[in-house]
């Protein structure tokens, strides 16, 4: 399954009248139906608040989101969830410290009424690498990555169409953070699942994404392809020091 | 290396209740240059750090020799280490938010370390904070003193945590992951201060990371590290000719801007890794 995302004048504001605070501007950009879209720039600059707007994790934004041409807004809560899920940067944060993989993996099932909730999890697990047996350790048996895993699975249990990927391998180790990539693209490529991807890293950009937006301030400054990032090839003054710094920093200058 | 600053031979680390030892015979000496030590989470570099500075409290450190400068470190009392501490060894820590008071000003902070270790007065002290503050790129260092760690940026608290340690005029430097906690544009600032300041000042510096990149182009050398053993020790410049499996396991691993889209190297860890000695 598969879906397009569509933004347009995302913003969000705080007060009214002149004194009004604009945190996230107004931010546009579609994302063609399973295309990997990443999302840069510096801490504070607003890409994970886009995906908690998107996942209405925050709800006081105004503007448009559309999925597949619906209204976000106007798709019942279940239908939407199984739309669209999220994994987020932190695996030890983001899984119940006191819930089995089994419950974490059931809840969903349950509450969504799908059938065959045994074979569901089974598949789960071995979708994302993980031994059918793991299904009743707890979050603090697992390490970063198998838990980032346990998240993905989550995330995948409801079969989904767009994934929401903050910083997803940002606590891992470079070792850890390949397997968790190379399981990301490869269920992309299986599934045809759109991602937004948010991330600071734009060698993670460059390896996954086709094309990408880099933020400041709550603004998008520029979309790019990912064939830019090796030439710099960004027109925005922060857009080319951003890319300038992560090619400085790589050594490539 | 004519006159190393510090001797570490034959290092293992043992924290309370563990049943294996966290660091294994890790060995090597630091002279004015920049040190880098890699390695996974878990892998024990950031012990070794600590174990330098004596940080460990109830682990079990011995060695054969661990030697900084005129000092046996193994030797010293704590109230010895003391005077050794953030006066003559520092150390950065990775994120200003958690390493700076939250309830006292930026520049009373810094201050400290100089009426703490100097016969100075208090009106000495903030004219050498203001200068340090400068010294590391804050532009408006009065206003910046008066600040609260809350009202700075992360880069400004970092720069504020070098400026803290450069006011002793340390001979030796630990750096513990001191840019991961920062964007890569605000990265490459804090590397280059830190990078003037080895050079100017003839400082050693241990640089501890996770990030191979940091390390191969910002320090002169790096240690390798895996479950708390050196596997390998390298050139900065010659990490292409690394022989360890788990080194080159490690830069296969890390994409690269331009690189192929292919899957990523995964690492097949071997469990003779962690047993056999460093050439």
């Amino acid at each position: 399954m598969t879906a397009s995302l569509e933004i347009r004048d995302l913003s969000i504001t705080f007060g009214e009248g002149p004194d009004a605070v604009k945190v996230l501007p107004s931010v546009s950009f579609s994302v063609a139906p399973g295309e990997c879209f990443g999302l840069v720039g510096e801490s504070g600059s607003g890409k994970s608040t886009v995906l908690r707007c998107v996942s209405l994790l925050t709800t006081i934004w105004s503007g448009e989101v559309k999925i597949d041409g619906r209204d976000l807004r106007e798709l019942p809560l279940k239908q939407r969830c199984r739309l669209i899920q999220m994994v987020f940067q932190d695996p030890y944060g983001s899984l119940h410290p006191r819930q089995s993989v089994r419950t974490t993996l059931a809840e969903p099932l349950r509450i969504h009424g799908l059938d065959d909730h045994e074979g569901r999890m089974k598949r789960a697990m071995i979708e994302v690498g993980l031994p059918v047996g793991f299904l009743d350790r707890f979050p603090h048996q697992l390490s970063g990555g198998q838990r980032q895993r346990v998240a993905i699975a989550r995330a995948l249990i409801l079969e989904p169409a767009l994934l929401l990927l903050d910083e997803p391998t940002s606590a891992l180790d470079v070792s850890v953070q390949a397997e968790i990539l190379n399981l990301l693209a490869r269920l992309r490529e299986e599934r045809g699942l759109t991602y937004v991807m948010v991330t600071h890293d734009l060698a993670v950009v460059d390896h996954m994404c086709d094309r990408f937006a880099v933020m400041l301030r709550g603004e998008i400054t520029e979309i790019l392809p990912r064939e830019a990032i090796p030439g710099n090839q960004a027109t925005h003054p922060y857009a080319r020091e951003l890319i300038g710094a992560s090619l400085d920093y790589e050594g490539r200058a | 290396m004519t006159d190393p600053i510090l001797e570490v031979s034959n290092l293992s680390i043992r924290y309370p209740g563990a049943s294996s030892e966290a660091v294994r015979g890790v060995s090597f000496t630091l002279g004015r240059e920049r040190l880098g030590v890699v390695g996974e989470s878990g892998s024990g570099k950031s012990t070794v750090g600590r174990a330098l500075l004596k940080l460990l409290p109830g682990a079990r450190i011995t060695a054969d020799r661990l030697r900084f400068e005129d000092l046996d470190l193994l030797a010293l009392s704590e109230a010895e280490m003391l005077k050794v501490r953030g006066r003559r060894m520092s150390m950065i820590l990775q994120d200003p938010k958690f390493s700076l008071n939250p309830i006292q000003r930026v520049g009373s902070q810094v201050a400290e370390t100089c009426l703490r270790h100097f016969p100075v007065s208090r009106a000495e002290a903030k004219a050498k904070t203001l200068e340090m503050l400068a010294a590391v790129n804050i532009r408006d260092p009065e206003r910046v003193h008066d600040l609260y760690p809350h009202e700075i940026s992360g880069g400004m608290g970092q720069r504020v945590m070098i400026a803290m340690m450069l006011l002793a005029d340390p001979d030796l430097v630990i750096a513990d992951e001191p840019t991961s906690a920062l964007d890569v544009t605000v990265r490459l600032q804090v590397l280059n201060i830190l990078d003037g300041l080895v050079r100017d000042r003839g400082i050693g510096l241990i640089m501890i990371s996770h990030d191979l990149n940091l390390v191969r182009n910002f320090c002169d050398r790096v240690l390798i590290m895996y479950a708390g053993r050196v596997v390998e020790t390298l050139k900065a410049g010659e990490f292409d000719k690394a022989q360890h499996p788990y080194t080159r396991g490690l830069l296969a691993a890390q994409p690269r801007i331009g690189g192929p889209r292919k899957p990523l190297a995964v690492l097949d860890r071997r469990p003779e890794w962690t047993e056999e000695l460093p050439a």
